[in-house]
């Protein structure tokens, strides 16, 4: 509704904020709803979770060799270990790129996402259009993204589910021999963990 | 490309809502798998008239499917809920701009 005048009143929140703080209220009067958990849930996604904690896992993947076949048969004790895994029980599976293949990730169902690892899906991830065509279309998509792959590499997509969560490590770039993991770390974009992109190149 | 300040959530109520899920989650009101099934036939009957742009409407979808579960459960009834925004909505309406909106329920 069009507000043209000062506001004499608090500016009403649109309709769906209302009934959060509806069940807010409801919830927390029955004692059901710690409204300080709330905010320390609302302060760890939108500030301390992120893709960077995912790029420091890749990073250490690429410059460390046993961590990367521990992480790569199973990366659940090394997650629980890092304080990386998720509170809804899912269990991670991490799908390396190579020469031969290119992995990619989506959530047809709903938007599954490694959130520990990588935060809060972005947008593109949740909508329809990204979630129905990664399927049927992979590479065309892929192209959408400015990622081409060579007729002769494969594809994979996988499909998360509520138990089961993927996280692609993107190929190691070219030149970055004797690099340290942190400045590795740097290359790693969001992205390329969905799959959607490629690790940054080093500008010689 | 990452837009490295790119918010997590779009609306203050998206982390809301989100976080609410979540607290009732990790309270043991519902197993993840459940909510992801009953959230993903939320998403699809929602997808069946328009396209998702995996904004506001994802996050009207997420709220939608905790509504319906928070209702068969008995935690939040649909009447309550109503009830409750209803009151909401009058104390921002009365709330002087700039002041803190508290709720007065008088139901």
């Amino acid at each position: 509704m069009p507000h043209d005048h000062d506001h004499p009143h608090s500016l009403l929140p649109p309709d769906p904020a209302l009934r959060v703080k509806a069940l807010e209220t409801i919830l927390t009067e029955k004692g059901l709803v710690d409204p300080a958990t709330l905010d320390e849930i609302i302060d760890t996604y939108q500030n301390r979770i992120g893709p960077k904690n995912g790029a420091g896992v890749v990073a250490r993947m690429w410059h460390d060799p046993a961590f990367r076949d521990a992480m790569l048969s199973d990366p659940m004790p090394m997650l629980r270990e890092l304080d990386l895994y998720g509170r809804q029980g899912e269990h991670m599976v991490f799908v390396e790129n190579t020469d031969a293949v290119h992995n990619v990730v989506v959530c047809t169902l709903c938007s599954c996402y490694p959130w520990p690892l990588l935060g809060i899906p972005p947008g593109w991830y949740k909508s329809d259009a990204y979630r129905a065509r990664i399927v049927r279309e992979p590479r065309a998509v892929l192209a959408e993204f400015g990622v081409d792959i060579p007729k002769g590499k494969k594809v994979r997509v996988w499909d998360s589910t509520a138990e089961m969560r993927y996280l692609v490590v993107p190929q190691r770039p070219e030149g970055t021999d004797g690099w340290g993991q942190d400045a590795l770390a740097e290359l790693v974009t969001r992205d390329s963990m969905i799959g959607t992109g490629l690790a940054m190149v080093p500008t010689p | 490309m990452t837009a490295p300040d790119e918010p997590a959530f779009e609306a203050p109520w998206h982390a809301q809502v989100f976080a609410l899920t979540v607290h009732l989650n990790e309270t043991g009101h519902f197993a993840w798998p459940d909510w992801a099934k009953a959230f993903g036939a939320t998403l699809k009957r929602h997808g069946l008239t328009r396209e998702l742009n995996g904004g506001d409407d994802y996050f009207i979808a997420w709220l939608e499917t905790l509504e319906t579960l928070l209702d068969g459960q008995g935690l939040a009834d649909a009447q309550a809920v109503e009830t409750t925004r209803a009151a909401w909505e009058r104390a921002f309406l009365s709330t002087a701009h700039g002041a803190p909106v508290t709720l007065v329920q008088d139901a």
